[in-house]
């Protein structure tokens, strides 16, 4: 951040230290407003009469007393413009590829919400391929969605793919305590891709200080915001990793001695998410923001505050698992949720789509039932055996993250599940649609 | 003088003011900020420092801004024109907001102060009013609104001048009113309330005793709610909770909706906004849209106004009830809003309660739903509120501050389970742990009994045992196995299921199966409930789960159908003759 610092006040008295704040006697400062503590960008988080506090996001370490520090009289902000696009920056939007500095008008970042009046109701389906995804949690534009994961499962992998097919006009990378293997994994992917040129990335790796992170996420969004508002695109925003995002909220609020609440994250943590994944929007002239994030778990813990509130944010999760019985990668169909998917399905799919949808799924918990009774020692019924086998078919055709076909090929591929391992009256589906898509010359 | 301050400290939107003369607990205050002013509540006052939470963001805010003290607490403006508008917490008309994002310190009037509106006078010169008694009348949208006394007017006034039948601004005063010194009062259509006093303007509150229909089975049937009554639903997230409050909002039997969307997710509203214009209200064959009022204070923003939300829904509620109209209120979620309380009070650094909460939640919570209520008003109608809040509880625990504070006020209990969500047996309300009071009440078991019937409560219980004893013959077959039990644990297993599937299980998506009229409910609960007695006889268990699916596929199939039309009898029929074979054998 060099900023042109003339004619302004230093300061150099730092009258308290902490592992992420500093403090500093000063006047007429603006809440939020940035300030350099020996050239290290920091930010107004609390003013007392003239002591005023700031976080520092690359830490206090080594940080003196008589440091110097400049404020900025400005919230933090991002460069936009067109040139954007393509290129690979840090935590403070600042180039790391190597390319020229950002141009553009300064564009606040974590700016207001968008009035709830103007906003669309999402309605655009976004196609992946992957029927986990299209046929049981159906995405559209505009919404926001997490993969809750655990650390160790291929969720980068299926967020590049999801992001590539998604036909969106930029992606967004948000990267948040980022592996470089990771980072360079997305990098090489878009590449090959040949999709660079809708890229934009803002980068923190687990080399650069936790704290910086906090700022990712809304560097992401005020990009997105500016294609979406400004230029009326479909924006995707891919968030990695979340959880880290929070870790780092709560290294702040622990600094500061505020109170915590459960699992030691502060007792804002839901409004501080929520001003993230509330920008997910559609709006009426075309323009579209979606969020797809990820929130890495511990031990599967979906009740750590992290996961719950991010829950109870955003519209649905998915969930993969590896399937023993097949050996790959699923959507784990019983806990992921897509909640705008009502929005779309039968309305822009088959109008079957619903019933399929959730028969299927009723079935294969018919086989994790049976499952169970045969692990319990019991003998499986005559029925119990046919919904393990419709199961085992239903997670290799269609639950694994490798399928790509399009929705009414899924479709299809149900209900020849359905005819191969039941009756109609078995399946619960409405008789109308029975008689039309039951496949002919099967018993019924 | 009204009083003026400085700000002295900002830590996000606490802002500490120290104020050159008196002021109020809630007291408003406006803070200048870049040729705009933010709106703060006071909400701790210590010394000549009045702590103040700000409605809007504090970025950019300095010590030393001038500070002005309105003598006023937060108040909403009451008048014809509040239904089908959109607000957000702080009353304002988002539709009439400027621009894409939400602008700080833009605000604007409530109501439409250009709009004509047919007035009819209903009171004579020379009568004797309080606060709250009709003066005369307008239509809003289709429904007849009254003018009221003020409810600041204390005392009792005479009316001295009545504006004649005609169209009249809300400005205009339509009464002048003498109070006992004889100081005469001009009355308008517009009057103001503080959103965090309730509204007091009738006689008396009596128990509820009518039943309010919500065509969804497994309330109307088994954990009825009514008129005036209280009730919670607290979930996990993702278990249905807002959808089982739009279905209310959409089909309560209600004169008006009022929805606080109160720190959610702005697409819900939005989904409102998309679909209430369109849908129309079975029973009056008006768009919802005109019955509905909106109070949008969604999670992104501003969190202070989260709480005046709430409260502003219920006092524009209030002022409906006192017109004599049913008033269904809804809120969504209640544990953001306690959320925001729990960011103040831990700003303040006050001493924390539970969880971090701050020690006065239960109170607070309270006091709110006893805000609700159907109430006798001095000319002898009669109103009510019927409010269902949300909670969402950390974890989906209910062993938390605000669900246990709020089940010790709400009279029914809507408990959300994650294992039916799971299983997609929607709505996913645990028949089991829910309950309504009101069903032990004697005025709502003397309605029911002349309103649906006299067995009815006594078929309720029933139905409820049925499920019980459905689940315990389930935990017995999970334990021994299918063939470790008697032929008999599976049909009294699979008679619950029945239950499950045609009573609890309803399909919000499907247009026939959605809506329920009490009639049909009791229909179809009578011929479960001839199910349940059929004495029936199987050879294996096997038998049992396939004669079951068959049977409840086609009670399933019933349920899609209209009531009563060929389709319907024809599967009733079906039924019976599956029926008959079974015990007959
Ligand atoms: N009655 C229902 N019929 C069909 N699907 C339902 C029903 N209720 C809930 N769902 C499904 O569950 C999803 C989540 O429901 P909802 O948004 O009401 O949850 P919630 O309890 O309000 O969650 P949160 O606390 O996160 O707001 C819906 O989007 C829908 O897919
Ligand atoms: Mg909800």
């Amino acid at each position: 951040m060099k900023e042109n610092i003339a004619f302004q006040k230093i300061y150099t008295k730092l009258t308290r230290i902490t592992k992420a704040t500093c403090s500093v006697k000063a006047a007429d400062i603006g809440y939020e407003e940035l300030a350099l503590v020996n050239g290290r960008l920091s930010q107004v988080v609390k003013i007392i009469e003239d002591d005023v506090t700031l976080q520092i996001f690359s830490g206090t370490e080594g940080l003196p007393t008589n440091a110097e520090v400049i404020f900025l009289g400005k919230a933090p902000a991002l460069k936009v413009s067109d040139d954007l696009a393509g290129r690979f920056l840090n935590a403070y939007g600042e180039p790391v590829d190597g390319g020229p500095a950002l141009s553009g008008k300064e564009l606040e970042i974590g700016g207001p919400a968008v009035n709830p009046v103007r906003r669309e109701q999402p309605s655009f389906l976004i196609a992946t391929g992957i029927a986990g995804i299209d046929l049981n949690n159906t995405l559209v534009t505009g919404q926001k969605i997490p993969f809750f994961a655990d650390p160790d499962q291929p969720f980068n992998q299926v967020m590049a793919t999801v992001a590539l097919r998604a036909q969106a006009d930029k992606i967004i990378l948000g990267g948040m305590g980022l592996s470089n293997d990771d980072y360079l994994y997305y990098r090489n992917t878009f590449e090959n891709a040949g999709a660079l040129e809708r890229i934009v990335a803002f980068i923190n790796t687990t080399e650069d200080p936790p704290v910086e992170r906090l700022l990712v996420p809304d560097m992401a969004l005020a990009a997105a915001e500016y294609f979406a508002v400004e230029k009326k695109e479909k924006i995707l925003v891919l968030l990695t990793d979340m959880t880290l995002f929070a870790d780092a909220l709560s290294i702040v609020s622990n600094r500061m001695d505020q109170i915590p609440s459960k699992d030691n994250m502060p007792g804002s943590l839901y409004s501080d998410l929520a001003k993230i994944y509330e920008k997910a929007v559609q709006f009426p002239d075309g323009g579209s923001i979606t969020i797809i994030a990820v929130t890495t778990l511990s031990g599967g813990d979906i009740t750590h505050a992290i996961p719950d509130n991010t829950g109870y944010i955003t519209e649905g999760q998915l969930f993969l698992r590896r399937d023993a019985d097949i050996g790959k990668v699923i959507v784990d169909p019983f806990r992921s949720l897509s909640r705008l998917k009502q929005l779309v399905i039968g309305k822009q799919t088959r109008e079957d789509h619903g019933q399929v949808m959730n028969s299927s799924i009723r079935l294969y918990a018919d086989a994790a039932n049976a499952r169970t009774k045969h692990e319990n020692g019991f003998d499986l019924s005559e029925y119990d055996n046919r919904a393990l086998g419709f199961a085992k078919e239903y997670s290799q055709k269609l639950l694994a993250i490798d399928v790509n076909i399009d929705v009414t090929t899924m479709l299809d591929t149900g209900w020849e599940l359905f005819a191969k391992y039941f009756s109609p009256a078995e399946i619960g589906i409405k008789d109308e649609f029975v008689k039309k898509y039951w496949p002919q010359g099967s018993n019924n | 003088m009204p009083t003026k301050g400085k700000v002295k400290g900002i830590i996000a939107n606490l802002v500490i003011v120290e104020a050159d003369g008196p002021v109020a607990q809630n007291e408003i205050c406006m803070i200048g900020m870049d040729g705009t002013e933010l709106m703060a509540e006071v909400i701790k006052i210590q010394n000549n420092r009045a702590f103040v939470q700000v409605f809007e963001s504090t970025r950019g805010l300095k010590v030393g801004t001038e500070v002005d003290f309105t003598g006023s607490m937060l108040e909403v403006t009451l008048g014809p024109g509040i239904l089908s508008r959109n607000y957000d917490g702080l009353q304002n008309d988002l539709d009439r907001l400027e621009g894409v994002f939400l602008k700080k310190g833009e605000r604007n009037f409530p109501l439409d102060e250009n709009a004509e509106w047919k007035y009819k006078p209903l009171a004579l010169k020379g009568e004797e009013v309080v606060a709250g008694s009709w003066l005369g009348e307008v239509t809003e949208n289709w429904m007849p609104h009254k003018i009221m006394v003020p409810f600041k007017f204390s005392g009792t006034y005479t009316i001295k001048w009545m504006a004649p039948s005609g169209d009249y601004k809300i400005n205009e005063v339509i009464a002048i009113l003498a109070d006992s010194k004889g100081n005469e009062h001009k009355v308008t259509m517009v009057q103001k309330w503080p959103v965090k006093l309730p509204v007091k303007a009738y006689r008396n509150k009596v128990r509820p005793f009518r039943i309010m229909e919500t065509g969804i089975r497994v309330i109307d049937t088994l954990n009825p709610m009514t008129e005036g009554g209280t009730g919670f639903i607290p979930g996990p997230f993702g278990c249905g909770k807002t959808v089982l409050q739009h279905a209310l909002s959409r089909q309560a039997e209600a004169d008006m909706v009022v929805i606080a969307a109160c720190g959610e997710r702005a697409n819900e509203v939005v989904e409102i906004f998309t679909e209430f214009p369109e849908l129309i209200d079975a029973r009056t064959g008006r768009k919802l849209i005109e019955r509905t009022t909106i109070i949008a204070n969604t999670s992104s923003m501003p969190v202070a106004a989260r709480e005046a939300s709430v409260y502003t829904a219920m006092t524009i509620a209030e002022y409906y009830r006192s017109m004599g109209l049913k008033i269904l209120l809804l809120a969504d979620s209640t544990s953001r809003w306690a959320q925001a309380l729990r960011e103040m009070s831990n700003r303040m650094e006050e001493l924390p309660g539970p969880d971090a909460f701050p020690m006065d939640l239960p109170a607070i919570i309270s006091n709110y739903y006893s805000r609700a209520g159907y109430v006798i008003l001095n000319n002898g109608n009669s109103g009510s509120i019927t409010f269902i809040g949300t909670v969402s509880p950390a974890g989906g625990n209910l062993k938390e501050p605000v669900t246990e504070s709020t089940k010790k006020t709400a009279r029914c209990f809507y408990a959300l389970s994650q294992q039916r969500s799971d299983s997609k047996r929607y709505p996913a309300i645990d028949p089991i742990d829910s309950y309504s009071k009101y069903l032990e009440y004697d005025e709502v078991k003397e309605y029911i009994s002349a309103n649906i019937s006299p067995d009815w409560v006594d078929d309720v219980i029933k139905t409820r045992d049925v499920l019980l004893k459905g689940r315990e013959a389930q935990e017995q077959i999970n334990i021994l196995g299918d063939d470790g039990v008697p032929v008999d644990y599976h049909v009294r297993f699979w008679k619950s299921e029945v239950v499950d599937f045609i009573v609890l299980q309803q399909d919000g998506f499907d247009v026939v199966d959605r809506l329920t009229p009490i009639a049909r409910q009791k229909f179809m609960l009578d011929k479960i409930l001839g199910v349940i007695d059929t004495e029936m006889k199987f050879e294996s268990f096997d038998q049992v789960a396939s004669w079951f699916k068959k049977l409840i596929n086609l009670f399933k199939q019933m349920n899609y159908s209209s009531f009563k039309s060929d389709e319907f009898n024809n599967y009733l029929k079906e039924i019976d003759q599956m029926l008959t074979e079974i015990s007959g054998r």
